[in-house]
């Protein structure tokens, strides 16, 4: 049994497969589309189309990179407000030709920069969140690695949210946590345990509805043990998504997310 | 100084009538008690202010800087006298991540705050419209938004869907509870999901963004009005400062992330003035409750 801290260290591995590979192996036929058709293409967030089976999906990942140099062009999978436009964007189009929507996260969080915050950051999530209440098509979303913050919920607020087993989603990183709330970011093992931030721990509470489980000799080394259940799943559950009424699906998604809250009065 | 020829002199007054009789309270009695809070800073100009100079709008009386202020006070600038009926006033908030003295620190919250949590909401009439309102009290924990603030947001646009009704939020806060993990993050998705029912009945939602309005509550509903209307010089922005100067290394200007930075890079439709602002939200009440229009 892996510690939480030691789930964060596996999520984050640079090795780490990222959305672009997860894609490939998952569907056939992706074509990649680019630009928000406001300002840029943000590089952090991919998308396009993809076959399944005979069932044409929209698919968007946050990517990140294997070297420095991809990292730095991708900004470590941390988007700008580009990105979730762009996000935004591919869904609409995906809504308007009847498309599944699936989304890969693996993102520390959105980026904190001086160009972000100009170009509405906040507003840009805000939107991700907004459109996808609304969208008339199933959304899954599946987080491969870490998952931080607004960042990462803007591409998960969908019908179905399911984790691999060595990945992690949390209101921010722990590191954020132990400086926030303790002001010791050296905390942040301490603050990986209390988070109840692994796949297991949001099981339990209801943030996602499945876990996808790793391979014995890790991720990088057999990525299709993985991809060949993501899948299958993807393609039985899409079928099952896909016979609902409009109302019925965007009513249960209403529920996933109202229900969440614990308070008395 | 002028500080010292100031005719307003600080009424001290002596506790002994108000405290039990503890030797704690004997002992405060001898020396003189100096009421605490009496005077503030402005943030804006740097001055210190004499709180009892300022009316209930709360400006600074030197450079008209807009001060902070709880959710009693917005209400009472805000709502026509004596029509403001409360919803959910008794809702607290349980301890979904187990976090320590969780507990504890919201009773002291509540102490110092006087209120159960990070916003107040019900109905009332503004300018004689009705209308649904929430208003988030950044006096406790920045108002920070976990399931309570969630909730009571969330029922708040609910009724204001079922009833038909108009929606104003004036929002303030820090951003998602940390207390309350992964549950404060959900309230962003639960927010906006009901803000998208409303909109889909052709209702109108009025932002106010007051200072300050950052993190989640940013990211979800305090960016999803119609009509966004901010306070001068509020601090508006999803990363904090802080953490943008630590990632790029660099000194951030000092009129980053305002109303003014955000009306000017298009996110704010309009700058006002706290003592405009209830007529400003009436003119726009009333020019969507008009009768005339195509198809009507």
């Amino acid at each position: 049994m892996r510690s939480a801290a030691e789930i964060v260290a596996e999520s984050r591995k640079v090795q780490r497969p990222t959305s672009l590979e997860f894609i490939r192996n998952i569907f056939d036929d992706f074509i990649e589309l680019h630009g928000d058709r406001a300002f840029a293409d943000d590089k952090a967030i991919v998308g396009g189309i993809a076959m399944l089976g005979d069932m044409a999906v929209t698919v968007i990942g946050v990517q990140k990179g294997h070297t420095v140099s991809e990292n730095v062009k991708r900004r470590f999978g941390a988007p700008n407000p580009d990105g979730y436009r762009k996000t935004v964007r591919l869904m609409k189009q995906a809504e308007k030709f009847k498309r599944p929507v699936v989304t890969f996260i693996n993102t520390m969080g959105a980026y904190p920069g001086v160009g972000a915050e100009e170009r509405g950051q906040g507003e840009a999530i805000a939107r991700c969140l907004f459109e996808t209440a609304g969208l008339k098509v199933p959304v899954i979303s599946i987080f491969i690695g870490e998952g931080g913050s607004g960042g990462a919920l803007a591409l998960a607020a969908g019908d179905r949210v399911w984790m691999l087993e060595n990945g992690m989603y949390a209101v921010l990183s722990p590191e954020g946590f132990a400086s926030i709330l303790w002001r010791d970011p050296s905390r942040s093992g301490e603050a990986a345990e209390l988070m109840k931030l692994t796949a297991k721990d949001l099981l339990k509470n209801g943030v996602i509805e499945k876990i996808i489980p790793e391979p014995e000799e890790g991720l990088e080394n057999r990525l299709e043990f993985t991809t060949d259940i993501i899948k299958k799943e993807l393609s039985q559950e899409l079928a099952k998504l896909c016979e609902k009424t409009t109302e019925e699906l965007l009513e249960e998604r209403y529920e996933r997310f109202r229900k969440f809250g614990e308070f008395k009065e | 100084m002028k500080l010292f020829k100031r005719k307003n002199y600080i009424p001290l007054t002596t506790r002994t009538e108000t405290l039990p009789n503890t030797k704690k309270a004997a002992a405060e009695t001898e020396a003189p008690a100096v009421p605490d809070g009496a005077w503030v800073k402005c943030r804006h100009c740097q001055k210190l202010i004499y709180k009892k100079e300022m009316d209930e709008y709360q400006l600074c009386p030197k450079c008209g800087g807009h001060f902070r202020i709880g959710a009693a006070e917005r209400l009472a600038i805000t709502c026509d006298e004596g029509t403001f009926v409360e919803y959910d006033a008794d809702m607290v908030s349980e301890n979904p991540m187990g976090y320590p003295n969780y507990g504890k620190i919201i009773a002291k919250a509540q102490e110092k705050s006087g209120t159960k949590d990070g916003v107040v909401c019900g109905r009332c009439k503004i300018d004689g419209i009705d209308a649904v309102i929430a208003v988030m009290d950044s006096n406790f924990m920045m108002a920070s938004m976990g399931s309570v603030v969630g909730e009571k947001i969330t029922r708040a646009i609910e009724r204001a869907t079922q009833m038909k009704m108009p929606l104003v939020i004036f929002t303030a806060s820090g951003g998602a509870r940390m207390q309350e993990g992964i549950i404060s993050l959900m309230q962003m998705a639960k927010t906006s999901a009901a803000l998208r029912k409303h909109s889909e009945a052709g209702l109108l939602y009025i932002t106010v963004v007051t200072d300050p309005t950052t993190g989640g509550v940013s990211a979800s509903f305090a960016n999803l009005g119609d009509i966004i209307l901010a306070e001068p010089k509020a601090v508006i922005g999803f990363a904090g400062r802080r953490v943008i100067e630590g990632t790029i290394n660099e000194k951030l200007p000092e009129d980053f992330q305002t109303s003014e930075f955000q009306l000017e890079h298009g996110f704010v439709d309009k700058i006002v003035d706290r003592r405009k602002m209830k007529a400003t939200l009436a003119k726009l009440l009333r020019m969507h409750s008009c009768k005339g229009g195509f198809g009507k």
